[in-house]
């Protein structure tokens, strides 16, 4: 006898209550849930618009509307749709794209703080919200997707060998946004203040990557160094992808025969995909997964406290 | 006076505490080491929430005035057993809800530890589920998240639904759960918090919207999980409940242990110190 609490716990091999598991069992835990992240999300999708008279058809309207709104001003209003080939196929390829990481975010923002009656309730691994919540935009993007195949052949792009990459490109994105949620996740488990910011931050992101003009033409006469910079753009680099496997035409160098169009119009230097695209979509998908997780992991004890 | 009956009351818990760890037969599930747990409350405080007040807060990197802390638990010791059920019993605002939600690992405590057995399940009456989900489907989910397979979840659902009794007046379960009442809702979250078997189970207040009937069954339930080795906590102010489920009961007052022993003398001395 004559054990203190301390030294009667560890000989009965109790652990201090609520502490963050180790990294790799934390894997394992995560993985165990899968069922529990593709049930969630399912679900989650279904309920979603529950209380519209529409239902499930908003996943593709609300996409469509946006696009209809950028092609009157930027494609008709502003322009844009002079310099580029297949203009409305190629914003409607981006809105989608872009969309995605953006309902990623903000999913990812709110997925702790608006779950926390079942993440207190229950005990599982937190990382379960954030990446179901990545699920949930990756199904609504795969019935967006349906739409689009409609819009780019509507477009007279016919199904081309180009249209094996979106899987990859898909891929790619997918664990970019996983990662994305994870870190917003965490910070607006904690941060209100975040959530007021968000909005400006993801429209900053919007403009400046292209979704409705081509960026490459807007800093064409940029520094050097700016150019690398805005080009590092994930948002850009996934965009670029799936408009070069959705419609690979657009970057060829003969679709832009004389430097005119069919109307005669004189179109600017012809897109191109940036150098070592591939491997800079697949750094950024690599390295915000990970890092994403493991800043997720670092405060796994802190988000029942709400 | 109270405070000389009070001190009686810690003496005798000592004494209780004493006995409790001669017994060399029992493992511990829950180790309680002189925990105290403080509040950091936001908002606390009147006129500070202004914007020219932030602003200017954020210039001179002050801390915010109106976080107020609040000493809820003040250094409670105790230890449980495999196979026993805890009552927690005192008056509102005793710290008996931070203590289980302590325990639970959701609160960090200030100071001294606890050490609990596997991962304990906090069971609160506010703790809702997928509001906006129907009832078949937050059991569903629930077991999931609690780490069963599908085919597990598959051979437990009728069990659950039919523990619940919410199906008794009619076809609820295919309902959104936000159309339940809150003792149908309470009723589904424990019956399926109750369908593991769990190390450590804490109950908030959970049983006390359910009806009578119901009552029995989960009093049923809980006896059943301490068989299967399992430690219960029990929070509540039905006396009965807890003399119902509890053999040992534990009185907080003001964050701090009044009396630590078997139920029937503590609740009889709480029920005496109420009364007067």
């Amino acid at each position: 006898m004559g054990l203190t609490p301390k030294q009667l716990a560890a000989k009965y091999g109790l652990g201090v209550s609520g502490k963050r598991p180790s990294l790799p069992t934390y894997v394992r835990q995560l993985w165990a849930r899968r069922h529990f992240i593709l049930a969630f999300a399912t679900a989650r999708l279904v309920a979603q618009y529950t209380t519209a008279k529409l239902g499930q058809l908003w996943q593709v309207l609300t996409p469509l509307l946006n696009c209809s709104v950028f092609f009157l001003v930027f494609g008709v209003m502003l322009k844009s749709r002079d310099s580029i080939p297949v203009y409305l196929a190629w914003l409607c390829v981006g809105v989608f794209v872009f969309q995605f990481s953006q309902s990623a975010v903000q999913a990812g923002t709110r997925s702790i703080a608006d779950n926390l009656g079942l993440i207190r309730a229950l005990h599982f691994p937190r990382a379960c919200m954030p990446v179901a919540f990545t699920v949930i935009q990756l199904q609504q993007l795969l019935i967006s997707m349906v739409v689009l195949v409609g819009i780019v052949l509507a477009n007279g792009q016919m199904p081309h060998m180009t249209w094996f990459l979106i899987i990859p490109a898909l891929l790619l994105q997918c664990l970019f946004n996983t990662g994305l949620a994870m870190v917003m996740a965490r910070v607006g488990s904690k941060a209100s203040d975040i959530s007021q910011l968000m909005p400006f931050i993801l429209r900053t992101w919007m403009y400046v990557s292209g979704v409705m003009y081509s960026i490459q033409g807007a800093i064409a006469t940029w520094p050097p160094l700016a150019k690398t910079v805005m080009a590092l753009n994930p948002a850009t680099i996934y965009m670029d992808l799936m408009r070069y496997a959705f419609m690979p035409d657009s970057f060829s160098k003969h679709y832009y025969h004389g430097g005119k169009d069919a109307s005669g119009h004189a179109l600017p230097q012809h897109l191109t995909l940036p150098h070592h695209i591939w491997f800079t979509a697949s750094a950024w998908a690599v390295v915000v997964f990970v890092a994403g997780f493991v800043f997720f992991w670092k405060a796994e004890e802190e988000y029942g406290r709400g | 006076m109270a405070d000389i009956a009070m001190s009686n009351f810690r003496e005798a818990s000592q004494d209780a505490a004493a006995t409790a760890a001669s017994q060399p037969a029992r493992t511990p599930t829950v180790v309680v080491d002189d925990v105290h747990i403080v509040y950091k409350v936001h908002g606390a405080g009147s006129g500070k929430g202004s914007a020219t007040s932030a602003l200017s807060r954020l210039v001179s990197k002050k801390r915010s005035p109106s976080i107020r802390e609040v000493h809820a638990v003040r250094g409670l010791s105790f230890t449980a057993y495999k196979g026993e059920a805890v009552g927690l019993i005192g008056s509102n605002g005793s710290g008996k809800s931070t203590m289980l939600a302590a325990i639970a690992g959701l609160l960090p405590p200030e100071k001294g530890a606890i050490y609990t057995n596997g991962q304990p399940s906090l069971l609160g009456v506010n703790a809702a589920l997928m509001n906006d989900l129907t009832g078949d489907r937050n059991v569903i989910l629930g077991c999931l998240a609690m780490g069963m397979t599908p085919k597990e979840v598959e051979s437990r659902y009728q069990e659950i639904v039919d523990f619940s009794g919410i199906n008794e007046k009619g076809d609820f379960i295919s309902l959104p759960m936000r159309t339940y009442s809150s003792g149908m809702a309470a009723r589904l979250r424990f019956s399926i918090a109750a369908a593991k078997t769990h190390d450590v189970l804490l109950i908030d207040e959970a049983l006390a919207t359910g009806d009578q009937k119901f009552q029995k069954r989960s009093e049923a339930r809980i006896r059943e999980l301490r068989k299967e080795a399992g430690t219960v906590f029990l929070v509540s102010h039905n006396n009965n409940a807890i003399r119902d489920t509890c053999e040992r009961t534990i009185w907080i007052e003001k964050g701090e242990l009044v009396m630590d022993g078997h139920t029937d003398e503590v609740v009889r001395e709480y029920e005496k110190h109420n009364r007067a």
